[in-house]
């Protein structure tokens, strides 16, 4: 007599080689992602149409907050053992008369926008709290006495040769100081700049001219 | 749903059931969170590059070339947009010589559809039909070209255009950045082929005096 087979399970998949996979593909994305560090003011930038996007390295970017500050960030370089920052800080340095430590200027590099006084940078370069570190930061003076951004854009550009522009400003910023910004660039002769924008499309069509006037 | 099957403990000297498969976990729940995360920094990290728009500059005047005469431009073919505070669009057709009066007249517009873009259109609309029949032409796939064809084509019809507005684009004091940015961006739009930010001169500066508020 033929038994009677108990009933057939629904087979269970063993799923942990489908979770080891996915951990291992998640732990490389999160590697690979880089975080973007804090930025010392908070910029809400104009909108436009254009998809462009900033090129990744080889940028430095001149940052302008609401109330007119400025702030100033540029990367190592694509390949990082070329140590743009360590030694456009040298390079201020020998500028103003400032002797930085070794120390100072390896923590320099690792660091990314700041927008203070020269005179400033040694301190903020030891403060440890990060409410004091940011204190510090009362935006890089641009007047014609002392006009501190010049330096620093003339300076990044001669360590880095070909590094591209970025400007980003508020939207409620002056005009009159993005034009003193540019007008410094050009200056240093450079005529290519890239305003950062958020993307909003605008849609337009032959429909929207308006008919010709008889 | 989580089937948590308990090992059964053996009694002592009791029956010792067959020993059962140990705890199993249904791990769908967990893959699903992960196939999330990933795809979350998959999209996260491609949209943070943030997006620019490229504006290139003309050499600033070394004080020698004043002399150089500057080659003529149709005065009716210029146009001359001055941004002020609020949003403000002015404009005026030709040039503001005083030594020429009258002087044009402001005219007082905005950034919105029916504003500045409808006077931009009206003047371009020969240029930018032909660049807006050519958009379409690919997109259709009437014409099949690549990105880089697209730019450099379209460069090239922006600099034959013969008959298009030159847009001066003048800033007072009081203008905010996203004045200038809205502006330059309906250049884009609008696919003006020359456009120049310059600096505002004193008749024009009294000229905004009288304008219309």
């Amino acid at each position: 007599m033929p038994k009677i087979k108990p009933p057939v399970r629904t087979p269970h998949i063993d799923m942990t080689p489908m979770v080891d996979l996915f951990s291992v593909l998640l732990i490389f994305l999160l590697l690979t992602a880089s975080f973007r560090p804090q930025e010392a003011a908070v910029i809400t930038t104009p909108q436009s149409v254009s998809e462009k996007t900033a090129p990744d390295a080889d940028l430095m970017t001149i940052f302008i907050s609401k109330d007119g500050k400025v702030f100033f960030n540029i990367d190592n370089g694509r390949d990082t053992s070329t140590h743009f920052r360590s030694k456009l800080l040298e390079k201020i340095g020998e500028q103003y008369k400032i002797k930085f430590t070794k120390v100072e200027i390896a923590k320099f590099g690792t660091m990314s926008s700041f927008g203070l006084p020269i005179k400033d940078l040694k301190t903020w370069l030891n403060t440890k709290e990060t409410k004091d570190k940011d204190k510090l930061q009362t935006g890089i003076p641009m007047d014609s006495t002392d006009n501190q951004l010049a330096w620093w854009v003339r300076e990044a550009r001669l360590t880095n040769v070909g590094a591209e522009v970025a400007i980003k400003g508020d939207a409620d910023t002056d005009y009159k100081i993005v034009k003193k910004v540019m007008d410094l660039l050009q200056d240093n002769k450079v005529n290519k700049f890239n305003l950062v924008t958020n993307l909003q499309k605008q849609e337009i069509s032959v429909k929207d001219i308006p008919a010709a006037a008889k | 749903m989580a089937e948590i099957i308990q090992e059964e403990k053996g009694k002592k000297g009791g029956k010792r059931k067959a020993k059962k498969h140990g705890t199993r976990i249904d791990m769908t729940p967990m893959v699903d969170l992960m196939c999330l995360l990933i795809t979350f920094f998959m999209l996260t990290t491609a949209f943070s590059k943030a997006k620019v728009m490229v504006i290139t500059m003309p050499d600033k005047e070394d004080t020698k070339d004043k002399d150089i005469d500057k080659p003529q431009i149709a005065a009716f073919r210029t146009l001359n947009i001055i941004l002020s505070e609020g949003d403000k669009v002015y404009y005026y057709i030709g040039m503001a010589d005083p030594k020429k009066p009258p002087l044009p007249m402001l005219i007082k517009t905005n950034f919105s559809k029916d504003g500045i873009r409808k006077i931009l259109l009206d003047k371009n609309r020969d240029l930018f039909t032909k660049i807006a029949e050519y958009r379409d032409k690919r997109v259709t796939g009437k014409i099949v070209v690549s990105d880089t064809t697209l730019d450099n084509e379209i460069k090239r019809m922006k600099k034959d255009d013969k008959k298009g507005p030159i847009v001066l684009i003048k800033a007072d004091d009081k203008a905010k950045y996203k004045d200038i940015v809205n502006i330059i961006d309906e250049m884009a739009i609008c696919n003006i082929a020359s456009y120049a930010i310059v600096d505002i001169n004193s008749v024009e500066k009294d000229m905004l005096k009288n304008a219309p508020k």
